[in-house]
Protein backbone atom coordinates (compact mmCIF):
# COMPACT_ATOMS: atom_id res chain seq x y z
CA UNK A 1 0.00 0.00 0.00
CA UNK A 2 2.71 2.39 1.11
CA UNK A 3 6.22 2.18 -0.14
CA UNK A 4 9.04 3.86 0.79
CA UNK A 5 12.66 3.71 -0.40
CA UNK A 6 15.62 5.32 1.01
CA UNK A 7 13.74 8.25 1.95
CA UNK A 8 16.03 11.16 3.18
CA UNK A 9 14.52 14.66 4.67
CA UNK A 10 16.99 17.34 5.24
CA UNK A 11 16.35 20.69 7.52
CA UNK A 12 19.21 22.83 6.18
CA UNK A 13 22.04 20.58 7.32
CA UNK A 14 20.30 18.82 10.14
CA UNK A 15 19.35 15.01 9.00
CA UNK A 16 16.09 14.34 10.42
CA UNK A 17 15.24 11.46 8.01
CA UNK A 18 18.05 8.66 6.68
CA UNK A 19 17.75 6.46 4.39
CA UNK A 20 14.54 5.26 5.48
CA UNK A 21 12.94 2.51 3.74
CA UNK A 22 9.77 0.77 4.75
CA UNK A 23 6.62 -0.82 3.17
CA UNK A 24 3.42 -0.90 4.71
CA UNK A 25 0.64 -3.46 3.63
CA UNK A 26 -2.63 -3.01 2.88
CA UNK A 27 -5.17 -4.15 6.28
CA UNK A 28 -2.37 -3.46 8.91
CA UNK A 29 -2.04 -1.57 11.40
CA UNK A 30 1.52 -0.30 11.46
CA UNK A 31 2.83 0.95 14.55
CA UNK A 32 6.24 3.93 14.22
CA UNK A 33 8.12 3.89 17.14
CA UNK A 34 10.52 5.93 18.55
CA UNK A 35 11.58 8.52 21.24
CA UNK A 36 10.75 12.11 20.78
CA UNK A 37 12.31 14.23 18.01
CA UNK A 38 13.28 10.70 16.09
CA UNK A 39 11.39 11.82 13.12
CA UNK A 40 8.10 10.36 13.33
CA UNK A 41 6.15 13.14 12.43
CA UNK A 42 8.36 14.40 9.69
CA UNK A 43 7.69 11.27 8.06
CA UNK A 44 3.90 11.61 8.67
CA UNK A 45 4.11 15.14 7.51
CA UNK A 46 5.99 13.79 4.28
CA UNK A 47 3.82 11.39 3.55
CA UNK A 48 0.43 14.03 3.29
CA UNK A 49 2.28 16.14 1.38
CA UNK A 50 2.44 18.43 3.93
CA UNK A 51 6.48 18.25 3.97
CA UNK A 52 8.71 17.99 1.11
CA UNK A 53 11.32 15.26 1.00
CA UNK A 54 15.18 15.68 0.09
CA UNK A 55 15.74 12.73 -1.45
CA UNK A 56 14.09 8.59 -1.85
CA UNK A 57 10.82 7.68 -3.28
CA UNK A 58 7.23 7.05 -2.32
CA UNK A 59 4.84 5.51 -3.57
CA UNK A 60 1.49 5.19 -2.42
CA UNK A 61 -1.10 2.58 -3.94
CA UNK A 62 1.11 3.00 -6.98
CA UNK A 63 0.77 6.10 -7.31
CA UNK A 64 4.01 8.60 -7.11
CA UNK A 65 4.29 11.19 -4.65
CA UNK A 66 3.99 14.28 -5.01
CA UNK A 67 3.45 13.62 -8.69
CA UNK A 68 0.50 12.34 -8.18
CA UNK A 69 -0.70 14.50 -5.49
CA UNK A 70 -4.43 15.29 -5.96
CA UNK A 71 -5.54 11.44 -6.86
CA UNK A 72 -3.25 10.44 -3.60
CA UNK A 73 -4.86 13.03 -1.33
CA UNK A 74 -8.18 11.53 -1.59
CA UNK A 75 -6.88 8.15 -0.46
CA UNK A 76 -5.18 9.29 2.35
CA UNK A 77 -6.78 10.44 6.49
CA UNK A 78 -4.91 11.98 8.80
CA UNK A 79 -5.17 13.01 12.17
CA UNK A 80 -2.16 15.38 13.42
CA UNK A 81 -0.14 15.42 16.21
CA UNK A 82 -1.49 18.92 16.90
CA UNK A 83 -5.00 19.22 17.36
CA UNK A 84 -6.21 21.37 14.58
CA UNK A 85 -9.86 21.39 14.44
CA UNK A 86 -11.19 24.92 13.79
CA UNK A 87 -12.37 26.47 17.11
CA UNK A 88 -14.47 28.99 15.68
CA UNK A 89 -16.73 25.96 13.94
CA UNK A 90 -19.33 23.71 15.44
CA UNK A 91 -18.25 19.59 15.64
CA UNK A 92 -21.06 19.35 12.42
CA UNK A 93 -19.07 22.16 10.81
CA UNK A 94 -15.66 20.98 10.90
CA UNK A 95 -17.13 17.49 9.64
CA UNK A 96 -19.27 19.72 7.13
CA UNK A 97 -16.31 21.97 5.80
CA UNK A 98 -13.74 19.01 5.18
CA UNK A 99 -16.86 17.06 3.49
CA UNK A 100 -17.05 20.17 1.21
CA UNK A 101 -13.01 20.18 0.82
CA UNK A 102 -13.03 16.70 -0.31
CA UNK A 103 -16.58 17.30 -2.99
CA UNK A 104 -18.51 14.94 -1.12
CA UNK A 105 -22.11 15.52 -3.05
CA UNK A 106 -24.15 17.43 -0.18
CA UNK A 107 -26.64 14.55 0.29
CA UNK A 108 -23.74 11.98 1.11
CA UNK A 109 -21.93 14.35 3.04
CA UNK A 110 -24.93 14.71 5.40
CA UNK A 111 -25.63 11.34 5.91
CA UNK A 112 -21.78 10.60 6.56
CA UNK A 113 -21.75 13.56 9.18
CA UNK A 114 -24.52 11.81 11.15
CA UNK A 115 -23.39 8.34 10.56
CA UNK A 116 -19.59 9.34 11.62
CA UNK A 117 -20.85 11.60 14.33
CA UNK A 118 -22.48 8.72 16.29
CA UNK A 119 -19.87 6.71 15.84
CA UNK A 120 -17.34 8.45 17.49
CA UNK A 121 -20.06 9.39 19.90
CA UNK A 122 -20.28 12.95 19.50
CA UNK A 123 -23.76 13.03 18.06
CA UNK A 124 -25.20 15.01 21.16
CA UNK A 125 -22.49 17.69 20.85
CA UNK A 126 -22.69 17.89 16.86
CA UNK A 127 -24.01 22.04 17.63
CA UNK A 128 -21.60 22.59 19.90
CA UNK A 129 -18.04 24.67 19.18
CA UNK A 130 -15.37 22.54 18.95
CA UNK A 131 -13.13 24.75 21.30
CA UNK A 132 -15.38 23.57 24.00
CA UNK A 133 -14.51 19.85 23.76
CA UNK A 134 -11.76 17.73 26.07
CA UNK A 135 -8.79 16.76 24.41
CA UNK A 136 -10.70 13.05 24.08
CA UNK A 137 -13.16 14.43 22.05
CA UNK A 138 -11.36 16.43 20.16
CA UNK A 139 -9.10 13.82 19.00
CA UNK A 140 -12.29 11.48 18.11
CA UNK A 141 -14.13 14.46 16.22
CA UNK A 142 -10.39 15.00 14.33
CA UNK A 143 -10.72 11.44 13.55
CA UNK A 144 -14.19 11.37 12.33
CA UNK A 145 -13.26 14.26 10.17
CA UNK A 146 -10.50 12.47 8.02
CA UNK A 147 -12.76 9.39 7.75
CA UNK A 148 -15.12 11.72 6.14
CA UNK A 149 -13.78 11.39 2.19
CA UNK A 150 -13.91 7.38 3.07
CA UNK A 151 -9.97 7.04 2.60
CA UNK A 152 -7.74 3.70 2.06
CA UNK A 153 -5.22 4.73 4.95
CA UNK A 154 -5.41 6.46 8.03
CA UNK A 155 -2.39 8.15 9.87
CA UNK A 156 -2.49 9.05 13.35
CA UNK A 157 0.33 10.68 14.43
CA UNK A 158 0.86 10.20 18.75
CA UNK A 159 -3.28 9.91 18.69
CA UNK A 160 -3.28 9.27 22.82
CA UNK A 161 -0.12 11.52 24.08
CA UNK A 162 -2.06 13.30 27.24
CA UNK A 163 -5.18 11.43 27.29
CA UNK A 164 -6.85 9.96 30.66
CA UNK A 165 -6.08 5.68 30.45
CA UNK A 166 -9.73 5.29 29.83
CA UNK A 167 -10.38 7.49 27.60
CA UNK A 168 -6.90 6.08 25.63
CA UNK A 169 -8.70 2.33 25.70
CA UNK A 170 -11.58 3.74 24.64
CA UNK A 171 -9.62 5.14 21.48
CA UNK A 172 -7.41 2.04 21.01
CA UNK A 173 -11.16 0.30 20.62
CA UNK A 174 -12.12 2.36 18.24
CA UNK A 175 -8.64 2.25 16.05
CA UNK A 176 -9.42 -1.66 16.12
CA UNK A 177 -12.58 -1.46 14.79
CA UNK A 178 -11.33 0.71 11.45
CA UNK A 179 -9.25 -1.39 11.00
CA UNK A 180 -11.52 -4.43 10.92
CA UNK A 181 -13.49 -2.63 8.34
CA UNK A 182 -10.56 -2.81 6.44
CA UNK A 183 -8.88 0.33 7.32
CA UNK A 184 -4.58 0.72 6.81
CA UNK A 185 -3.31 2.69 9.67
CA UNK A 186 -0.37 4.02 10.15
CA UNK A 187 0.08 5.06 13.69
CA UNK A 188 3.13 6.87 15.81
CA UNK A 189 3.28 6.52 19.20
CA UNK A 190 5.95 6.84 22.52
CA UNK A 191 3.97 4.61 24.18
CA UNK A 192 5.28 1.11 24.15
CA UNK A 193 1.58 -0.38 25.39
CA UNK A 194 -0.19 1.19 22.58
CA UNK A 195 2.41 -0.36 19.84
CA UNK A 196 2.03 -3.67 21.84
CA UNK A 197 -1.62 -3.54 22.05
CA UNK A 198 -2.69 -2.19 18.29
CA UNK A 199 -0.22 -2.99 16.08
CA UNK A 200 0.52 -6.43 13.52
CA UNK A 201 4.03 -4.80 12.88
CA UNK A 202 6.40 -2.08 14.36
CA UNK A 203 8.83 -0.29 13.40
CA UNK A 204 11.96 1.50 15.88
CA UNK A 205 13.07 4.70 14.14
CA UNK A 206 15.63 6.44 16.19
CA UNK A 207 17.56 9.61 15.56
CA UNK A 208 15.91 9.60 12.27
CA UNK A 209 17.35 5.82 11.31
CA UNK A 210 15.24 2.49 11.52
CA UNK A 211 16.78 0.28 13.94
CA UNK A 212 14.47 -2.58 13.24
CA UNK A 213 10.87 -3.47 12.05
CA UNK A 214 9.10 -6.80 12.01
CA UNK A 215 6.17 -8.30 14.30
CA UNK A 216 6.15 -7.45 17.96
CA UNK A 217 7.08 -11.02 18.92
CA UNK A 218 9.99 -10.82 15.59
CA UNK A 219 11.25 -7.92 17.48
CA UNK A 220 11.21 -9.85 20.86
CA UNK A 221 12.56 -12.93 19.44
CA UNK A 222 15.67 -10.80 18.39
CA UNK A 223 16.91 -9.99 21.61
CA UNK A 224 15.30 -12.96 23.58
CA UNK A 225 11.80 -14.12 24.44
CA UNK A 226 13.10 -14.39 28.16
CA UNK A 227 14.06 -11.52 30.15
CA UNK A 228 15.87 -11.59 33.40
CA UNK A 229 15.78 -8.93 35.53
CA UNK A 230 17.72 -7.66 38.96
CA UNK A 231 18.90 -5.01 40.95
CA UNK A 232 22.06 -3.80 41.67
CA UNK A 233 23.62 -1.01 43.09
CA UNK A 234 23.62 1.39 40.37
CA UNK A 235 20.33 0.41 38.99
CA UNK A 236 18.20 -1.95 37.21
CA UNK A 237 19.84 -4.53 35.18
CA UNK A 238 18.59 -6.89 32.40
CA UNK A 239 19.53 -9.93 30.23
CA UNK A 240 17.84 -11.55 27.49
CA UNK A 241 17.75 -15.09 26.66
CA UNK A 242 15.94 -17.32 24.25
CA UNK A 243 15.91 -20.27 25.94
CA UNK A 244 13.91 -20.53 29.12
CA UNK A 245 16.41 -23.32 30.66
CA UNK A 246 19.20 -20.45 29.99
CA UNK A 247 17.34 -18.08 31.99
CA UNK A 248 16.76 -20.11 34.74
CA UNK A 249 20.87 -21.45 35.59
CA UNK A 250 21.37 -17.64 34.69
CA UNK A 251 19.24 -16.45 37.44
CA UNK A 252 20.62 -19.72 39.90
CA UNK A 253 24.02 -18.02 39.30
CA UNK A 254 23.17 -15.06 40.81
CA UNK A 255 23.03 -14.45 44.32
CA UNK A 256 21.13 -11.42 44.06
CA UNK A 257 17.02 -12.00 43.82
CA UNK A 258 15.96 -12.00 40.51
CA UNK A 259 12.76 -11.67 38.16
CA UNK A 260 12.39 -13.72 35.08
CA UNK A 261 9.71 -12.54 32.54
CA UNK A 262 8.78 -12.09 29.43
CA UNK A 263 10.60 -9.53 27.09
CA UNK A 264 8.15 -6.41 25.81
CA UNK A 265 8.75 -3.73 23.16
CA UNK A 266 10.31 -1.21 25.82
CA UNK A 267 12.99 -3.92 26.19
CA UNK A 268 13.75 -4.79 22.53
CA UNK A 269 14.17 -0.67 22.28
CA UNK A 270 16.23 -0.44 25.05
CA UNK A 271 18.49 -3.67 24.07
CA UNK A 272 18.95 -1.98 20.29
CA UNK A 273 19.15 1.36 20.86
CA UNK A 274 20.79 2.18 24.42
CA UNK A 275 17.75 4.39 25.27
CA UNK A 276 14.98 4.48 26.92
CA UNK A 277 11.86 5.39 24.94
CA UNK A 278 10.72 8.12 27.10
CA UNK A 279 13.77 10.12 28.36
CA UNK B 1 -12.46 25.37 -8.56
CA UNK B 2 -15.11 27.87 -8.13
CA UNK B 3 -16.83 25.53 -5.93
CA UNK B 4 -13.80 25.34 -3.86
CA UNK B 5 -13.30 29.09 -3.53
CA UNK B 6 -16.75 28.75 -2.47
CA UNK B 7 -16.48 26.55 0.26
CA UNK B 8 -13.18 28.79 1.93
CA UNK B 9 -15.72 31.78 1.73
CA UNK B 10 -18.51 29.50 3.57
CA UNK B 11 -16.39 29.00 5.99
CA UNK B 12 -15.14 32.51 6.72
CA UNK B 13 -18.65 33.86 6.54
CA UNK B 14 -20.33 31.49 8.73
CA UNK B 15 -17.63 32.46 11.33
CA UNK B 16 -18.59 36.13 10.61
CA UNK B 17 -22.24 35.93 9.83
CA UNK B 18 -22.08 34.41 13.96
CA UNK B 19 -21.16 38.00 14.88
CA UNK B 20 -22.43 40.46 12.33
CA UNK B 21 -24.13 42.95 14.58
CA UNK B 22 -20.88 42.84 17.18
CA UNK B 23 -19.00 42.99 14.41
CA UNK B 24 -21.11 46.11 12.56
CA UNK B 25 -21.42 47.91 16.06
CA UNK B 26 -17.45 47.58 16.25
CA UNK B 27 -16.72 49.00 12.93
CA UNK B 28 -19.05 52.43 13.77
CA UNK B 29 -16.67 53.23 16.10
CA UNK B 30 -13.41 54.76 14.51
CA UNK B 31 -15.20 56.43 11.69
CA UNK B 32 -17.72 57.76 13.75
CA UNK B 33 -14.88 59.35 15.89
CA UNK B 34 -12.93 60.65 12.32
CA UNK B 35 -16.70 62.14 11.06
CA UNK B 36 -16.98 64.56 14.27
CA UNK B 37 -13.51 64.87 14.49
CA UNK B 38 -12.12 66.10 10.98
CA UNK B 39 -16.08 66.67 9.34
CA UNK B 40 -17.53 68.59 12.31
CA UNK B 41 -14.60 69.85 14.61
CA UNK B 42 -12.19 70.44 11.75
CA UNK B 43 -14.25 70.87 8.75
CA UNK B 44 -16.25 73.71 9.80
CA UNK B 45 -13.47 75.68 9.91
CA UNK B 46 -11.98 75.13 6.44
CA UNK B 47 -12.49 74.73 3.03
CA UNK B 48 -10.91 72.13 0.60
CA UNK B 49 -10.70 72.42 -3.81
CA UNK B 50 -14.01 74.31 -3.04
CA UNK B 51 -15.65 71.90 -1.07
CA UNK B 52 -16.60 71.32 2.32
CA UNK B 53 -13.69 69.26 4.47
CA UNK B 54 -16.52 66.68 4.88
CA UNK B 55 -17.23 66.00 1.44
CA UNK B 56 -13.15 65.92 0.98
CA UNK B 57 -12.85 63.51 3.71
CA UNK B 58 -14.98 60.94 3.42
CA UNK B 59 -13.63 58.94 0.52
CA UNK B 60 -10.34 59.45 2.26
CA UNK B 61 -11.71 57.75 5.51
CA UNK B 62 -13.27 54.78 3.28
CA UNK B 63 -9.98 54.00 1.40
CA UNK B 64 -8.00 53.84 4.62
CA UNK B 65 -11.01 51.90 6.47
CA UNK B 66 -11.20 49.88 3.60
CA UNK B 67 -7.10 49.07 3.32
CA UNK B 68 -7.67 47.93 7.22
CA UNK B 69 -10.34 46.06 7.40
CA UNK B 70 -9.64 44.19 4.65
CA UNK B 71 -6.28 43.88 5.93
CA UNK B 72 -6.54 42.70 8.92
CA UNK B 73 -9.77 40.75 8.27
CA UNK B 74 -6.92 38.30 6.12
CA UNK B 75 -3.92 38.66 7.46
CA UNK B 76 -4.61 38.10 11.21
CA UNK B 77 -6.60 34.76 10.56
CA UNK B 78 -4.62 33.28 8.57
CA UNK B 79 -1.40 34.28 10.34
CA UNK B 80 -2.87 32.77 13.06
CA UNK B 81 -3.96 29.44 11.14
CA UNK B 82 -0.51 28.85 9.87
CA UNK B 83 1.30 29.57 13.16
CA UNK B 84 -0.56 28.71 16.00
CA UNK B 85 -4.12 26.71 14.99
CA UNK B 86 -2.57 24.76 12.26
CA UNK B 87 -5.99 24.84 10.74
CA UNK B 88 -4.49 25.69 8.04
CA UNK B 89 -3.24 22.36 7.09
CA UNK B 90 -7.30 21.08 6.28
CA UNK B 91 -6.93 22.78 3.51
CA UNK B 92 -3.24 21.73 2.46
CA UNK B 93 -4.14 18.05 3.29
CA UNK B 94 -7.49 18.49 1.21
CA UNK B 95 -7.57 18.31 -2.74
CA UNK B 96 -8.04 21.80 -3.70
CA UNK B 97 -5.48 24.29 -5.75
CA UNK B 98 -3.81 26.75 -3.73
CA UNK B 99 -4.98 29.14 -5.38
CA UNK B 100 -8.87 28.35 -4.76
CA UNK B 101 -7.71 29.12 -1.31
CA UNK B 102 -5.62 32.53 -1.78
CA UNK B 103 -9.11 33.81 -3.69
CA UNK B 104 -11.39 32.24 -1.33
CA UNK B 105 -9.60 34.22 1.59
CA UNK B 106 -9.09 37.53 -0.72
CA UNK B 107 -12.90 37.27 -1.47
CA UNK B 108 -13.73 36.91 2.07
CA UNK B 109 -11.57 40.02 2.97
CA UNK B 110 -13.55 41.74 0.65
CA UNK B 111 -16.63 40.94 1.96
CA UNK B 112 -15.71 42.32 5.18
CA UNK B 113 -13.99 45.45 4.04
CA UNK B 114 -17.32 46.26 2.14
CA UNK B 115 -19.21 45.63 4.98
CA UNK B 116 -17.64 48.06 7.22
CA UNK B 117 -17.18 50.56 4.03
CA UNK B 118 -21.18 50.17 3.49
CA UNK B 119 -21.39 51.22 7.69
CA UNK B 120 -19.18 54.46 6.83
CA UNK B 121 -20.87 55.40 3.59
CA UNK B 122 -24.05 55.31 5.83
CA UNK B 123 -22.95 56.87 8.29
CA UNK B 124 -21.33 59.87 6.58
CA UNK B 125 -24.72 60.88 5.20
CA UNK B 126 -26.30 60.87 8.53
CA UNK B 127 -23.18 63.57 8.52
CA UNK B 128 -24.51 65.71 5.86
CA UNK B 129 -21.91 64.49 3.74
CA UNK B 130 -22.59 64.65 -0.17
CA UNK B 131 -21.44 61.88 -2.01
CA UNK B 132 -22.41 59.81 -5.34
CA UNK B 133 -21.86 56.23 -4.96
CA UNK B 134 -22.29 53.91 -7.82
CA UNK B 135 -20.34 52.49 -10.67
CA UNK B 136 -16.62 53.79 -10.80
CA UNK B 137 -16.77 54.66 -6.97
CA UNK B 138 -17.73 50.44 -5.98
CA UNK B 139 -15.30 49.02 -8.85
CA UNK B 140 -12.39 51.39 -6.50
CA UNK B 141 -13.39 50.87 -3.07
CA UNK B 142 -13.49 46.85 -4.05
CA UNK B 143 -10.64 46.45 -6.06
CA UNK B 144 -8.98 48.63 -2.67
CA UNK B 145 -10.51 45.88 -0.80
CA UNK B 146 -9.14 43.26 -2.96
CA UNK B 147 -5.31 44.81 -3.30
CA UNK B 148 -5.12 44.94 0.90
CA UNK B 149 -6.68 41.13 1.26
CA UNK B 150 -4.11 39.85 -0.83
CA UNK B 151 -1.76 41.94 0.94
CA UNK B 152 -3.00 41.14 4.29
CA UNK B 153 -2.69 37.42 2.39
CA UNK B 154 0.94 37.84 1.43
CA UNK B 155 1.91 39.41 5.27
CA UNK B 156 0.65 36.23 6.73
CA UNK B 157 2.38 33.97 4.85
CA UNK B 158 5.71 36.27 5.34
CA UNK B 159 5.64 36.99 8.91
CA UNK B 160 6.41 34.23 11.58
CA UNK B 161 4.77 35.86 14.30
CA UNK B 162 1.99 37.97 15.87
CA UNK B 163 4.38 40.63 16.84
CA UNK B 164 5.65 40.98 12.85
CA UNK B 165 2.16 40.80 12.12
CA UNK B 166 1.28 44.02 14.44
CA UNK B 167 4.52 45.71 13.03
CA UNK B 168 3.14 45.63 9.64
CA UNK B 169 0.59 47.18 11.01
CA UNK B 170 2.75 49.63 12.81
CA UNK B 171 5.41 50.54 10.26
CA UNK B 172 3.16 49.92 6.68
CA UNK B 173 -0.29 50.45 7.08
CA UNK B 174 -0.56 53.33 9.81
CA UNK B 175 1.86 55.93 8.19
CA UNK B 176 0.16 54.97 4.52
CA UNK B 177 -3.27 55.72 6.00
CA UNK B 178 -2.05 59.15 7.46
CA UNK B 179 0.49 59.58 4.27
CA UNK B 180 -2.03 59.03 1.18
CA UNK B 181 -4.43 61.65 0.27
CA UNK B 182 -6.50 60.85 2.91
CA UNK B 183 -6.96 63.71 5.06
CA UNK B 184 -5.19 66.55 2.69
CA UNK B 185 -4.55 66.48 -0.82
CA UNK B 186 -0.81 65.62 -1.82
CA UNK B 187 0.26 68.34 -3.93
CA UNK B 188 2.01 70.74 -1.42
CA UNK B 189 4.00 67.86 -0.07
CA UNK B 190 7.71 68.09 -0.43
CA UNK B 191 8.92 67.15 -3.55
CA UNK B 192 10.46 63.58 -2.53
CA UNK B 193 7.60 62.82 -0.27
CA UNK B 194 5.10 63.98 -3.15
CA UNK B 195 6.76 61.08 -5.14
CA UNK B 196 6.91 58.31 -2.85
CA UNK B 197 3.39 58.62 -2.01
CA UNK B 198 2.60 58.61 -5.53
CA UNK B 199 4.00 55.30 -5.70
CA UNK B 200 1.73 53.62 -3.08
CA UNK B 201 -1.39 52.08 -3.59
CA UNK B 202 -3.62 54.16 -0.73
CA UNK B 203 -3.01 57.08 -2.64
CA UNK B 204 -4.26 56.29 -5.42
CA UNK B 205 -7.68 54.45 -4.00
CA UNK B 206 -7.89 58.19 -2.46
CA UNK B 207 -7.85 60.34 -5.10
CA UNK B 208 -10.11 58.08 -7.01
CA UNK B 209 -12.72 57.73 -4.53
CA UNK B 210 -12.53 61.40 -4.70
CA UNK B 211 -13.18 62.07 -8.15
CA UNK B 212 -15.55 59.07 -8.67
CA UNK B 213 -17.89 60.31 -5.11
CA UNK B 214 -17.65 63.72 -6.82
CA UNK B 215 -19.61 62.33 -9.61
CA UNK B 216 -16.76 63.00 -12.25
CA UNK B 217 -14.19 59.67 -13.67
CA UNK B 218 -10.98 58.79 -12.12
CA UNK B 219 -7.91 58.54 -13.81
CA UNK B 220 -7.02 55.49 -15.17
CA UNK B 221 -3.97 55.30 -14.61
CA UNK B 222 -5.01 55.10 -10.88
CA UNK B 223 -7.21 52.45 -11.42
CA UNK B 224 -4.47 50.63 -13.23
CA UNK B 225 -2.20 50.91 -10.66
CA UNK B 226 -4.53 49.78 -8.23
CA UNK B 227 -5.27 46.42 -10.44
CA UNK B 228 -1.34 46.39 -11.27
CA UNK B 229 -0.36 45.92 -6.84
CA UNK B 230 -3.68 43.47 -6.66
CA UNK B 231 -2.33 40.92 -9.45
CA UNK B 232 1.20 41.45 -8.07
CA UNK B 233 0.12 40.42 -4.55
CA UNK B 234 -2.24 37.88 -5.42
CA UNK B 235 0.62 36.41 -7.55
CA UNK B 236 2.77 36.48 -4.61
CA UNK B 237 0.37 34.90 -2.54
CA UNK B 238 -0.49 31.70 -4.33
CA UNK B 239 3.28 31.26 -5.20
CA UNK B 240 3.58 31.27 -1.03
CA UNK B 241 0.77 29.01 -0.63
CA UNK B 242 2.25 26.35 -2.83
CA UNK B 243 5.85 26.31 -1.51
CA UNK B 244 4.57 26.58 2.25
CA UNK B 245 5.55 22.81 2.72
CA UNK B 246 8.56 22.51 4.74
N1 LIG C 1 10.21 22.69 10.35
C1 LIG C 1 11.33 22.21 10.93
N2 LIG C 1 12.49 22.88 10.81
C2 LIG C 1 13.63 22.40 11.36
N3 LIG C 1 13.70 21.26 12.07
C3 LIG C 1 12.58 20.55 12.23
C4 LIG C 1 11.32 20.98 11.68
N4 LIG C 1 10.39 20.06 11.99
C5 LIG C 1 11.01 19.12 12.73
N5 LIG C 1 12.32 19.40 12.87
C6 LIG C 1 13.31 18.58 13.59
O1 LIG C 1 13.23 17.28 13.12
C7 LIG C 1 13.44 16.35 14.16
C8 LIG C 1 12.31 15.34 14.15
O2 LIG C 1 11.13 15.95 14.59
P1 LIG C 1 9.74 15.19 14.58
O3 LIG C 1 9.52 14.58 13.25
O4 LIG C 1 8.72 16.14 15.06
O5 LIG C 1 9.97 14.05 15.66
P2 LIG C 1 8.92 13.14 16.43
O6 LIG C 1 7.58 13.33 15.80
O7 LIG C 1 9.44 11.76 16.28
O8 LIG C 1 8.93 13.59 17.85
C9 LIG C 1 13.54 17.14 15.44
O9 LIG C 1 14.89 17.23 15.79
C10 LIG C 1 12.99 18.48 15.06
O10 LIG C 1 13.62 19.49 15.81
MG1 LIG D 1 5.88 13.91 16.68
Amino acid sequence: MIQIKNLRKEYGNRTVLNNVSLSIEKGEIFGLLGPNGAGKTTLIRILTMLASHSGGAITINNLQLPEEARKIKSLLGCVPQHLNLDGELTAWENLELHGRLHHIPMQERRQRIDELLEYVELSDRAADMASTFSGGMKRRLMIARALMHRPKILFLDEPTVGLDPQVRRRLWDLILSLNHQGLTVLLTTHYIEEAEALCQRVAILEKGKLVITGTPADLRCKVGQYAVEWTESDGIKFRFFTVRAEAVTFMNSLDTSTTLRNTNLEDVFVELTGRKVRE
Amino acid sequence: MFADIRTVVWRDWLVLNRRLGRFILSRMVSPILYLIAFGWGLGSQIQVQGGSYLDFIVPGILALNSMIMSFNAVGTPVNMSRLYYKTIEEYQIAPIAATSFVIGKIVSGIIRGTISSLVIILLSFAFGATLTVHGWFWLVLLLNCALFAALGFVAAMMMNSHEEMANFNTYILTPMSFLCATFFSTDRLPSFLHYLVEILPLTHASKALRLAGHNQDPSLLSVGILLGYFLTFLLIGVWQMKRIKG
